[in-house]
């Protein structure tokens, strides 16, 4: 390790209108390390990449890569300069191969060909350096996340990239994957690769990173090296105050089953059974967690029961009523009987995002006789709801009137979550409460979770998020390849034990066995974390 | 906020404005390559729109056709159905309105009559926008695909109608026989008549009133009930519109109905109104001037009135100025009127990255909170 700056930020400024996003942010980055930026919803964090990446241009400050100062005004320059970015969201096509994907915007000629075989060449050469093997020939859509994944880090490197950003790259990564990914950090490191990793988890900050800068406000609040530090610090760090990163609760008061789910499977479209005979209930008075990497049939469960997706066969019974294929109920008339749901992806389901607040909390009970007399949808009412709404779920803006699109990913959770839940409903669905949400709503969003519970209502929790689920929920089904790969009670579980349960049918390229020594004390280290 | 609002007004006046004036500007040069000179030629053509009595009848007559079809478009497009059936919405309305007029008893009142041929063009137009809009509900045909198709249909159609069944007898014109008096929609010039006041004779009918009570409940109703409320949401995030329980099947079949009664009510000005009998091709142009209109018009009713104007303007004018200058062809105010849908339509937003960045010049936001967490 050099002491070498792969990055140099100086005074950055960034401001969009009203918004200061980044106020003269400083930020060193050695070469060969893996650095960590941590904080909340609207830090600065990804205006910060942005500017680095040439995405946009800071008002004032200077950047330096490599000792060499640049003026980006393109991501090109930025990806001549030696940065390459992978994004949380992959930019990969879904038809085409890795290697197809991997040459993509550097075809090198018009002919294929040539430019192909140069492009396996280096990409064995550098699966080879760096354990990054990938079958070059599989087409995207073939391939796990983790798996996909890594083709972007290798299209980075490809192109040349000595200085890897990584936004929120374990999001979407089981356990197991997680740790592999760690691994090819470790090996890209070995190499003198330098990493920037964009995380809110701070447990990977604390098993994987060298240093880490905090933001706050669009400010840099602190530079750390990582073995100085502890998580309880970088938390109280980047809300300013100090957080618990425990939920409360009183044991359950479990009372009679309110949902009973028997045999169900869901086939999509093309025919692919995407849920298989999936039996189980839901009781009034708990919370049951339903763990899984997204994409296991978290999805389609939510759905179904909630009557967006028709099922292809099995029974759910609801509040008193029973549903199957040939029967099915509308998600309007599941909402009359008193079921909720806040679904999984709210910019695509959740909220209408060119609505404004006030529409956007009507979604769903727009025929609410309490709000449309008939064939008038007051406008004065429509609003009055949005601002009880807002008021008690402390959304902030507090303007009904301003679009859904501009409040952040936060406040929109929260939008909905106070739609779903004022009216007090017997049955809630919660998929992904806290995905992109700071730290701060995320305890109140539990809390409010809790209380539901409490106060003998049924609360189905769907999350990826394995410490939401283990402290929120009272029992826990893990769905893997669509049908339940484990049940428990949480007070048994721990993260290992879930991590096999969800891993149950994963790649099998991505074995526990070949576990190295580097990944094991990974682990170890991780574990470590746990218990802290 | 006030960004936002900056970029509303760009979207909203000032893009439509600089639309227009890049299709006069080029009117102009075609205008001058043509050995005409473009001031007067404007002015020949406001005068003509604007410069009498008679001359104004005219361009809101026309402008009353392009506020149905305007509506029509917009109406669909709040769902995110793109109604380009206008053409042969109008024209089966027209059928409707007339079957409706010649089935019934000639020595019946107006009061009869006009709400007949009304609810026969509603009907009628609705029912020919059912069929694409059944098709792309329950079997997933496209319906811009179905509906451009059903304006050939619906031409065919009307011809061998009007050429076999309700021609007029002993005459050779594919036209029906006269609409009884009693059924003819009021003449403006004849209820100014009434009221004391003298004005001009032109095509000019109550059809305006029609229409712009017709603008006012498209407003009420997309805006102000539930219905219009699952109508917007359908057409701005579908999932979201099905996790709310609105089935998005019924809104296509409702909405397509509503957007093809609209159109079905050009028929009441220009046959009811004015024509006084079922003729051939009396919807030319209007169903596709509606969807410029309605873009022009932001799909809001009080954009597609003023749009509707425009288009009356240039109907009405273009055709004085035909008639009016020796260079200047029938066909040339056609391609005037295609260069106003070329800019407000096609190229609708080719200023808008140029407004935001001098006018109204921040990233956006949302693009950026979207980017991490």
């Amino acid at each position: 390790m050099t002491d070498t700056l792969a990055i140099e930020l100086k005074d950055i400024d960034k401001r969009f209108g009203a918004v200061h996003a980044n106020n003269k942010v400083c930020l060193q980055v050695k070469q060969g390390n893996i650095h960590g930026i941590v904080g909340e919803n609207g830090a600065g964090k990804s205006t910060l990449m942005s500017i680095l990446y040439g995405f946009y241009q800071a008002d004032a400050g200077q950047i330096d890569v490599l000792e060499k100062t640049y003026t980006f005004t393109d991501s090109h320059q930025a990806i001549a300069a030696g940065i390459g970015m992978v994004h949380q969201h992959f930019m990969l096509v879904e038809n085409f191969t890795v290697l197809e994907n991997v040459i993509l915007g550097s075809e090198g000629g018009a002919l294929l060909a040539d430019g192909l075989e140069a492009a396996r060449k280096e990409l064995t050469r550098l699966g080879d350096e760096y354990g990054l093997k990938v079958k070059l020939d599989a087409t995207i859509d073939t391939l796990s996340v983790g798996l996909q994944q890594r083709v972007e880090i290798l299209k980075a490197l490809y192109k040349g990239a000595k200085i890897l950003i990584l936004d929120e790259p374990t999001g979407v990564l089981t356990p197991q994957e997680t740790e592999e990914l760690f691994r090819i950090f470790g090996a890209l490191k070995k190499q003198g690769v330098t990493i920037v990793l964009i995380t809110h988890k701070l447990r990977e900050i604390m098993a994987i990173t060298d240093q880490v800068s905090v933001m706050r406000a669009g400010q840099m609040v602190a530079h750390k090296d990582t073995k100085e530090t502890s998580r309880a610090e970088l938390a109280e760090l980047m809300v300013g105050r100090k957080v618990l990163l425990q939920v409360h609760k009183n044991p359950a008061n479990v009372r009679a089953p309110l949902m009973k789910v028997k045999h169900l499977t869901i086939a999509d479209k093309q025919g692919v059974e995407r849920l298989k005979d999936v039996s189980f209930e839901l009781r009034a008075g708990e919370v049951l967690g339903v763990a899984g990497v997204s994409g296991n049939g978290q999805t389609e469960l939510l759905e179904a029961l909630s009557g967006i997706v028709p099922m292809t066969s099995g029974t759910i019974e609801v509040l008193g009523c029973e549903m199957d294929a040939k029967h099915p109920l509308a998600p309007d008339r599941l909402r009359q009987l008193g079921l909720a749901h806040v679904p999984e992806d709210r910019q695509r389901m959740g909220l209408i995002s060119d609505f404004s607040a006030s529409e956007s909390a009507l979604l769903g009970y727009h025929t609410d006789p309490k709000i449309n007399s008939g064939i008038w949808l007051s406008d004065r009412k429509v609003e009055a709801n949005c601002k009880a709404l807002m008021q008690a779920f402390d959304v902030r803006p507090a303007d009904p009137q301003l679009k859904s699109a501009n409040f952040s990913g936060g406040n929109q959770q929260k939008l909905i979550l106070a739609r779903e839940m004022e009216r007090n409903p017997d049955v809630l669905l919660i998929g992904q409460p806290t995905r992109g949400v700071d730290i701060g709503a995320i305890e109140f969003i539990h809390q409010r979770i809790i209380d539901m519970r409490d106060a003998g209502k049924a609360v189905l929790l769907v999350s990826v998020e394995l410490d939401e689920i283990m402290s929120v929920s009272d029992r826990i089904i893990v769905l893997c390849d669509g049908e339940i790969s484990g049940r428990l009670d949480a007070c048994d579980a721990d993260e290992r034990t879930l991590g096999m349960m969800m891993a149950n049918a994963l790649d099998p390229l991505d074995p526990l066995q070949t576990m190295d020594d580097h990944q094991a004390s990974v682990k170890q280290k991780a574990h470590q974390e746990t218990q802290v | 906020m006030k960004r936002d609002n900056r970029i509303v007004w760009i979207n909203r006046l000032l893009l439509p404005l600089l639309n227009i004036l890049t299709a006069f500007a080029v009117t102009a040069v075609l205008f001058w390559i043509i050995d005409v000179n473009p001031m007067e030629a404007a002015e020949v053509l406001l005068y003509g729109a604007f410069g009498y009595e008679e001359g104004i009848g005219y361009t809101i007559y026309y402008a009353t056709n392009f506020i149905f079809t305007g509506l029509a478009v917009a109406v669909a497009f709040h769902a995110g159905l793109f109604n380009i059936g206008g053409e042969g919405q109008a024209y089966v309305g027209g059928l409707g309105a007339g079957l409706a007029i010649l089935m019934l008893d000639p020595t019946l009142g107006a009061w009869v009559f006009i709400p007949a041929s009304i609810i026969g063009a509603l009907i009628f137009g609705g029912l020919w926008a059912l069929i694409p809009a059944y098709l792309q509900a329950y079997r997933g045909s496209h319906i811009v695909i179905t509906t451009i198709m059903f304006n050939f249909l619906a031409a065919s159609f009307m011809v061998y109608l009007m050429v076999h069944v309700l021609r007029d007898t002993g005459q050779m014109t594919p036209q029906s026989e006269l609409f009884p008096t009693n059924s003819w929609m009021p003449f403006m010039h004849d209820v100014a008549a009434g009221l004391g006041y003298s004005i001009e004779a032109s095509p000019l009918n109550l059809s305006i009133l029609l229409a712009l009570v017709c603008a006012v409940l498209v407003w009420f109703f997309l805006w102000q009930t539930r219905w219009g409320f699952a109508i917007r949401a359908t057409g701005k995030n579908g999932s979201a519109a099905l996790y709310a329980g609105i089935n998005p099947k019924h809104i296509i079949i409702v909405v397509m109905c509503i957007s093809g009664a609209l159109a079905g009510l050009v028929s009441i000005n220009e046959l009811v109104g004015y024509q006084h009998r079922l003729i051939m091709d009396f919807h030319l142009g209007y169903g596709f001037g509606g969807i410029a209109v309605a873009l022009m018009g932001r799909n809001h009713p009080l954009g597609i009135i003023l749009a509707a104007l425009l288009f009356g303007t240039l109907y009405q004018g273009g055709a004085e100025l035909a008639f009016e200058m020796s260079n200047i062809s029938r066909d040339i105010v056609v391609v005037m009127q295609g260069l106003v849908i070329l800019f407000c339509g096609a190229l609708d937003y080719m200023y808008r990255p140029w407004l935001i960045r001098h006018l109204a010049p921040v990233p956006k936001q949302e693009e950026l909170s979207g980017v991490a967490i």
